[in-house]
């Protein structure tokens, strides 16, 4: 049973590493600063030396969101099941939904669904995940926006094509530190949830930190899934929001390293996703004559708001599904269910693919290049 | 208990400007400076636009090229000790 969680735990931060590639690298891969591929490597490479650095969010989730007496194994890998299955769901629509917020909010239904509702911390809560959420693409945006405004400023006597071949080198900078911040942040949080269920085993006692191997395999898990690269996410962050040029992404990338770095060092679990979008805004807000493209921004805005809810009542109905089942046989059931709508998703996810190929085709309104055939109504 | 960290928020906002925003100016400081002088000006001439064709960087200028290293060299040890902080905060010493 333990394994089983375990498992899932590691497949969550799979797709963890593979819905948010984007966040680090999709300004580098639209402004042609690093290649398709070289970029998901780095990045890779980077989220697992991140996983090392810090370690102070893993506390934040494992001890201050839900109360760890009324946390089962059950409860954990249908939590692990709502993040997953959101995850997979705004991947293939190309949002770019927080990873982090699917997590939280499939962990904290199925311990409602197991506990009721005073089993959760909501103080916590709201102080630590919902408030920070709101503040932190604001805060970017405002830093990204400052920073666009004045490297135009500074460089505006540069012929356009050196600027933008210093820039460039600057943007892999910038781009290697988001990757290094996200891997302090994200590859955390499995660590956290992975501890949680060694907790509701009694492997370790309450309140322990998370053990080596527990840090390895996160590590290991979600630069294998940044390598694979979310096409999909990349593209909509990369070229759907804004017209990119090298200044503002270099710009966009130093002010989501900043605020990453910053609040992951005040043990604020935020949300990756939240910041670099807002960050990206910003440059479109600092540069005369850029454009933001409300429309996708605001459907970005609404994915955001029913992440946690969503990704809750998955949780909760896969708890409850396992719960009817009894013991480890419901645990299997579920996560039977969990392979056969990944597959699902997946299978669905061919019809309209994007790979490294066409990632910075031109903007035509969808995720899906010109060239494929539309995606379906599904938004 | 608070419902808002008021105090980190600033924080946050505060030393997210200065490097967020900062560093990546000082790094278009280096840019600008490592520009100036006689390569540049030619550049420049050689278009009306100026000169938009030409990916020259360097322009020659002595003091320019070590204002310019200063700038860079300042950003890299900025970017060095926050990861340097960022590892003794994450790992308290018991």
């Amino acid at each position: 049973m333990l394994v089983l969680v375990v498992i899932t735990a590691l497949a969550f931060d799979f797709t963890n590493g593979f819905h948010d590639t984007g966040n680090a690298m999709a300004t580098s891969i639209a402004t042609g600063a690093l290649p398709p591929r070289v970029a998901v490597a780095v990045s890779g490479l980077l989220n697992f030396v991140g996983a090392f650095l810090s370690l102070a969010v893993a506390a934040t989730i494992a001890n201050g969101l839900v109360n760890t007496g009324d946390v089962t194994l059950t409860v954990v890998a249908a939590g692990l099941c709502g993040g997953i299955i959101w995850n997979l769901l705004t991947w293939l629509l190309g949002i770019p939904s927080s990873s982090s917020h699917a997590l939280i909010g499939g962990v904290i239904g199925a311990t409602m669904a197991a506990a009721g509702g005073s089993a959760v911390q909501w103080h916590g809560l709201v102080s630590k995940v919902i408030i920070p959420a709101a503040f932190s693409p604001v805060i970017a945006a405002l830093v990204a926006a400052t920073g666009t405004y004045l490297l135009y400023r500074i460089t505006r006597s540069l012929t356009s094509a050196g600027r933008g071949h210093g820039f460039r080198i600057g943007q892999i900078g910038s781009a290697c530190l988001v990757s290094l911040a996200h891997g302090t942040n994200d590859a955390q949080k499995t660590m956290g949830v992975i501890t949680l269920a060694l907790i509701a085993n009694g492997t370790l006692a309450a309140g322990s930190n998370a053990p080596t191997w527990v840090i390895v395999t996160c590590a290991l898990a979600i630069s294998l899934g940044t390598y694979i690269g979310g096409w999909r996410v990349i593209r909509t962050l990369g070229k759907g929001l804004v017209e990119i040029d090298s200044p503002q992404g270099m710009a966009a990338e130093s002010a989501s390293a900043a605020v990453i770095l910053l609040s992951s060092s005040f043990g604020y679990s935020l949300s990756t996703t939240h910041v670099a979008t807002g960050s990206i805004i910003g440059t479109g807000l600092g540069k005369k004559g850029a454009d933001v493209r409300w429309s996708v921004a605001g459907r970005m805005a609404t994915a955001w708001v029913f992440t946690l809810p969503s990704a809750a009542i998955v949780g909760a109905a896969a708890y409850g599904l396992a719960d009817g089942v009894h013991g480890t046989a419901g645990v299997i059931v579920v996560l039977a269910v969990l392979v056969v709508l990944c597959t699902l998703i997946y299978l669905r996810s061919r019809s309209t693919k994007v790979d490294h190929k066409n990632v910075n085709h031109e903007w035509s309104g969808g995720v899906a290049p010109a060239e494929a055939p539309a995606t379906p109504a599904a938004a | 208990m608070s419902w808002v960290n008021w105090s980190a928020l600033w924080k946050i906002l505060v030393f997210g400007l200065i490097a967020g925003a900062g560093l990546p100016a000082l790094f278009a400081g280096g840019l600008y400076s490592l520009s100036l002088g006689p390569h540049r000006a030619r550049a420049a001439a050689s278009g009306a636009d100026g000169g938009s064709d030409s990916d020259v960087l360097v322009g020659g200028s002595v003091a320019g090229m070590v204002i310019a290293a200063l700038c860079f060299l300042i950003v890299l040890a900025a970017v060095g000790w926050s990861i340097y902080e960022i590892y003794q905060i994450g790992h308290p010493k018991k």
